[in-house]
């Protein structure tokens, strides 16, 4: 099987690890993921809080390029590229003139037509229905799954799950065995964007989802999306030092997760590059 | 030889603004068999009508075309005033210069033409109109109520009073409605029960009243005066009249853990039960749903226990039908419950509770006996949250209006946890404070000022659960926006007031209409609150929109001043609009060769046989025969008949024909 | 002509609001439920429902208070507000627009300079590499922001862990970057 993929800039970078998994997951699972050629950056936070043309303009660059190699559907595994791709889809098909101003400014056709995937979405499709005697060593932890923003909404544009205690991921990790906790800070914000500009209040956001998720019980937190994996762990010691704590707390991406329950190994779905220790293995 | 005479309306200026009434006058005064014309500012006022008489009798007029406004807005003035002058009111027509010409156009030449046409082609036709008598029908003067809430109760006691019958039909085991459900009821906090019942006990007795419970309407034929119902009385699986309500068979069931609805799911009940001891009727009835033996063919301990062998496990449903002359609706409304909302839990939470949940929590004869206990683990709150607009004025995820009741019994809530639990702390979350009413203010003003209600005006954002608390996010709008967050011990949602589940198909039964909500539409907003589009089916309580217990009972005694006002008729007339089978001398009788194609598409079923006999009562032959009652002037029989033996009265189409010649020809 | 436009002050933000990113001010009812529910409403000077009844006023020192706070380059658009707001209001897309006035009208608040800048930086790492590069990144928001302790820290574990590249990875088509970036932060004056 194939199917087109959208890195994104941060899993070249700061989320390699989940670069790792993703790839892992698609080798183990007989799945080849073909990169959109020469694919841009899709502006993220940035462009939006700055210029409304151009934060449509780089994630329309990217669909047209994927629409022009015939690539019908791509994974986007990061849930902020996800976001600013599908976001841009939706405003251009609501506004036809945007549209043709778009494509005038990147001298491309773009159509529309590509189909995006979550990760969540790729799982449920083509790992989920394969698993049946794949799973080696499940996962058999207490987790609590975090969604953040970004995954959920907004609801009527990504049609995607429930705005209010999503599912789906939850779904997914019992599936591999795990205990998928109650966890009412799901969607909370984690600060996503303010990372870099405003560390404390980021600390102070993500410590709550962190707090609450120890205060459950939780053994790992599950993310699916870069932004609140580097938030969340990347970020810890300046979250330990906001809360006056010392939290432990693994944060895994799902894909890592599911890869360890098919026997890959802690260093094929990149865990060695975590900043918190993940002593699940 | 025909004298027409044409009365032109100004409507003010509503016409003469744009068509030139004096042109059109004169232009068709000039018309053969014209004998009288003239234009006049207000032809509707008194001076305008007098005109209109005295032209008649002095003109000796044989038909009149008044030219003005719209026949639903004064078609009925005008032909009174020509029955006055001695004139059949069916002769008279009304051309509408106003909607159809006057408000559609600009001032222009073409605009008086048209204006001259729409006179033209009626004065045409009012010269083949025929003399019509009014139809006059008789009245059953037997009023069904259906609903045995609060409004369904006090407009059948009303009806039966004025000394008519009523047959009251409820769905459920017992009359009594919300209402029963209640603890204490504002502003007064008297003991809803205890106001309730008597009136309960008083509809089983009265002498005029027929009361069928666990029954529902099947269908509905007929019209004002004149219906006739289906009545589905669900089986009870008991024999009444044997049944002497002792209550061992409720006892001894083994189904023990069926979520009783009346304590809205806070408590259990068995498969046969009364839903509540004040219950009226008092005799049980078998859940067939929960039954042990409906389910696997072997229980029955109850017909073992029955002292009178009163149990009947192979009772069937029974489909009565009877004759009425009126119909009030009194199907009341329903609550959203908690689990309809997302962002405090999707129902989760097991100490989120709604409003009516709250009610059984308080009242005397509840699950708690009066305690307020939390659900989960039965333990006293101290730290009560209250969430006004659950769901009302919520178009994104609720219903956009206000569901009116709710800032009521919200403070009546607060109010009667702090008289229960005085070292408690209860909190409102607000959006307004609607409490408009007689002493209603005053209610909500001691909760806080008295009682020390802490009400933050302000929406609450989410609700979550954390080590046996509920953590409430809210926010307080008049500290500028600042956020709020309670430790809650229990959430009290006051959700939304929305229709009852089957209002919709009940209004297509009974063919009155519903609005978008689903709620039953008065007739008009303002000066028709009681009444239905159909006539003859009026409204009573929360079935229209919900509204509290005062409101309701005002309403239903006035629905059934409606009834009686109409009872108070021997017979009722309507216009003489309506189609008929030609007749002629036998042996044809009629140009109806029995087809019945008609019988088939008639919408209000008013077409029947008539038979033609020999001396010897032999059969000749059987044409179709419009009953004047049920036919609503729709045309749809004369549009199908093929051998043309069917016409309107009023509307031939003789009449039609000549409107559209008269259209066509110059003059 | 729609009965808002009628009676709506032609030149006010909520105008321009309803004009370019479709949000009806008026529509607000003030429940507050987007300043409960919102993520960093306590850190902002004014929280979102205090924006939108500002901006219902209709008038310029009222727009200006808007434009001119914190609150709009705090918000995260984590879309919280709209998710839950009775009335739909998009109150993320809205404060999209409000940051690009408020950068157009030179009215940023001076406390928030550095959450432009690292936008600003962002931006420029892709305008000339076509990707983030994350450690030019940091160092070009260090130089601009003048905040140098803080982040530096975090490079070295980064190296090691290895997800900090020392060279950027470039577009083959660089050119198309440059060409998109001038046509809108260059000619758009967002610059
Ligand atoms: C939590 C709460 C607290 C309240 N507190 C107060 C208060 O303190 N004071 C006050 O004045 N008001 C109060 N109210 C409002 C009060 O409950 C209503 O005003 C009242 O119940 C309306 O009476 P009703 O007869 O119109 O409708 P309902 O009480 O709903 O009765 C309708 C009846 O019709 C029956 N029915 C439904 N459909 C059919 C059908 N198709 N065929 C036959 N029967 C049918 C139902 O079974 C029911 O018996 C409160 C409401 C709530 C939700
Ligand atoms: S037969 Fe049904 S109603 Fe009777 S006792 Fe058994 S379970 Fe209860
Ligand atoms: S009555 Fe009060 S609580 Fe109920 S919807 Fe109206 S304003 Fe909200
Ligand atoms: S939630 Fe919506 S309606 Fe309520 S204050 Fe915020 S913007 Fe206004
Ligand atoms: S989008 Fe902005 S204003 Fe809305 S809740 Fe998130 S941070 Fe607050």
């Amino acid at each position: 099987m194939k199917i087109g993929v959208y890195p994104g800039c941060s899993l070249t970078g700061s989320a390699r690890d989940y670069n790792e998994s993703v790839f892992a997951l698609a080798k183990a699972f007989d799945i080849e993921l073909v990169q959109v050629p020469d694919w841009n950056c899709c502006g993220a936070t940035a462009a939006h809080n700055l210029n409304r043309e151009l934060s449509l303009s780089l994630p329309a660059r990217i669909l047209a390029t994927a629409e022009k190699n015939g690539l019908d559907e791509i994974l986007v595994p990061c849930a902020a590229c996800y976001s600013r791709l599908i976001v841009t889809q939706h405003e251009l098909k609501k506004n036809p003139e945007l549209k043709n101003r778009i494509n005038e400014i990147i001298g491309m056709d773009y159509r529309g037509t590509t189909k995006l995937i979550n990760v969540i979405e790729w799982i449920d499709a083509s790992i989920i229905p394969n698993l049946e005697g794949k799973i080696t060593k499940p996962f058999d932890y207490k987790v609590a799954c975090y969604y953040g923003c970004l995954m959920v909404r907004p609801n009527k544009v990504l049609n995607y799950d429930r705005a209010e205690d999503p599912q789906t991921m939850d779904i997914v990790m019992e599936k591999i065995g795990a205990h998928a906790l109650y966890f009412p800070f799901k969607t909370e914000c984690c600060g996503a964007g303010l990372s870099v500009s405003r560390t404390d209040t980021v600390s102070k956001l993500s410590g709550k989802i962190i707090e609450d998720a120890v205060h459950r019980g939780a053994d790992t937190l599950i993310v699916a999306c870069p932004m609140c994996h580097s938030n969340l762990d990347m970020r810890r010691p300046d979250i330990n030092k906001y809360w006056k704590s010392d939290f432990k707390l693994p944060v895994m991406y799902v894909t890592q997760a599911i890869g360890l329950a098919i026997g890959l190994t802690p260093k094929e779905v990149g865990l060695q590059r975590h900043f918190v220790k993940v002593n699940i293995s | 030889m025909a004298r027409i005479g044409v009365f032109v309306c100004h409507c003010g200026e509503n016409i003469s603004a744009t068509v030139d009434c004096g042109k059109v006058a004169e232009t068709v005064g000039k018309l053969k068999h014209v004998a009288f014309s003239t234009d006049y500012k207000y032809m509707c006022s008194d001076p305008g009508q007098t005109l209109i008489k005295d032209a008649i009798k002095e003109h000796k007029l044989t038909g009149i075309v008044v030219s003005a406004c719209s026949p639903r807005m004064h078609e009925p003035t005008f032909r009174k005033a020509a029955a006055e002058a001695g004139l059949n009111p069916f002769l008279c027509e009304m051309a509408n210069l106003r909607e159809h010409c006057s408000w559609v156009h600009e001032k222009n030449e073409m605009t008086t033409d048209k204006a001259i046409d729409l006179v033209r082609i009626l004065i045409e036709k009012v010269k083949i109109n025929s003399a019509l008598q009014p139809i006059r029908v008789p009245v059953t003067k037997t009023a069904l109520v259906v609903g045995g809430g609060i409004a369904g109760i006090q407009s059948a006691l009303d009806i039966a009073n004025t000394g008519h019958k009523v047959i009251l039909v409820e769905r459920s085991p017992s009359i009594g409605g919300h209402m029963s459900q209640l603890s204490e009821t504002f502003p007064t906090l008297d003991c809803s029960q205890c106001i309730l019942t008597p009136r309960m006990v008083e509809v089983a007795q009265h002498p005029n009243i027929t009361l069928y419970t666990y029954a529902e309407v099947e269908s509905l034929d007929g019209f004002i005066g004149n219906f006739t119902v289906k009545i589905r009385k669900k089986a009870k699986s008991i024999y009444e009249k044997d049944c002497t309500g002792c209550g061992l068979c409720t006892t001894k069931c083994p189904q023990k853990k069926i979520p009783n609805e009346f304590e809205e799911g806070l408590g259990f009940r068995p498969a046969i039960y009364v839903p509540f001891p004040q219950a009226v009727p008092n005799k049980p009835v078998i859940d067939r749903e929960h039954c042990t033996y409906y389910l696997k063919g072997k229980c029955k301990v109850c017909e073992i226990v029955c002292p009178t062998k009163a149990i009947r496990f192979d009772q069937p449903d029974e489909v009565i039908e009877v004759k009425i002359g009126a119909i009030v609706i009194a199907t009341g409304f329903d609550i959203k419950r908690s689990n309809f909302f997302p962002e405090y839990g999707f129902g989760k939470y097991k100490d989120v509770i709604d409003g009516l949940q709250f009610e059984r929590l308080a009242s005397a004869s509840g699950p708690t006996s009066g305690a307020i206990l939390r659900p989960s683990d039965g333990q006293v709150p101290k730290n009560i949250v209250f969430v006004a607009c659950a769901g009302s004025r919520d178009p994104a995820k609720g219903i956009a209006y206000c569901s009116k009741i709710c800032c009521m019994y919200t403070a009546k809530h607060a109010m009667l946890y702090k008289h229960k639990v005085h070292e408690g702390k209860a909190h409102v979350f607000y959006m307004d404070i609607r409490s408009a009413g007689k002493n209603y203010d005053e209610f909500v003003r001691r909760a806080i000022e008295e009682d020390y209600v802490n009400y933050i005006r302000g929406r609450v954002s989410t609700i979550y659960e954390r080590d046996g608390k509920l953590i409430v996010k809210g926010v307080d709008t008049l500290l500028g926006a600042q956020p709020v967050e309670i430790v809650a011990d229990m959430v009290v949602l006051a959700t939304a007031g929305v229709a009852n589940p089957g209002a919709e198909e009940l209004a297509q039964k009974l063919h009155v209409s519903y609005d978008s909500h689903k709620f039953f539409a008065e007739a008009h907003p303002k000066l028709k609150p009681v009444e239905t589009n159909t006539a003859g089916i009026f409204l009573a309580g929360a079935c229209q929109n919900p509204k509290d217990i005062p409101d309701s009972v005002s309403q239903a005694s006035g629905a059934a001043v409606k009834v009686a006002a109409l009872f108070s008729q021997s017979e009722l007339t309507r216009e003489p609009l309506v189609a008929y089978v030609n007749r002629t001398s036998p042996p044809m009788y009629s140009t109806c060769v029995g087809c019945f194609l008609c019988q088939s598409v008639c919408p209000y079923q008013a077409i029947e046989h008539e038979d033609f006999k020999t001396r010897d009562g032999k059969i000749i032959k059987t044409v179709a025969k419009i009953n004047e009652g049920l036919c609503q002037g729709c045309g749809t029989c004369v549009a199908l008949c093929r051998s043309k033996s069917i016409d309107l009265h009023g509307y031939s189409n003789n009449q039609v024909y000549t409107e559209v010649v008269a259209l066509l020809n110059d003059y | 002509m729609s009965h808002s436009e009628h009676s709506i002050e032609r030149d006010s933000l909520a105008y321009a609001i309803e004009k370019h990113v479709e949000v009806h001010a008026q529509k607000c009812y003030q429940c507050g439920k987007c300043s409960a529910g919102c993520p960093v409403a306590e850190e902002m000077d004014l929280p979102p429902s205090l924006v939108m009844r500002l901006l219902q006023t209709e008038k310029s020192s009222n727009d200006d208070k808007v434009l001119r706070s914190e609150s709009i380059w705090l918000c995260l658009t984590c879309e919280m507000c709209l998710s839950r707001c009775p009335m739909e209001i998009d109150i993320p897309s809205m404060m999209d627009y409000l940051r690009q006035r408020s950068r157009s009208e030179k009215k940023v608040n001076p406390k928030m300079k550095n959450i432009v800048s690292f936008h600003k930086a962002f931006l420029h790492s892709i305008q000339y590499t076509g990707r983030l590069f994350e450690l030019g990144l940091i160092l070009d928001y260090k130089r601009q922001s003048l905040k140098l302790t803080q982040d530096m820290m975090l490079a070295p574990k980064m190296i090691s862990n290895g997800k900090l590249h020392f060279i950027p990875e470039l577009l083959k088509d660089m050119p198309h970057i440059t060409k998109i970036f001038k046509k809108t932060i260059v000619e758009g004056g967002s610059k």
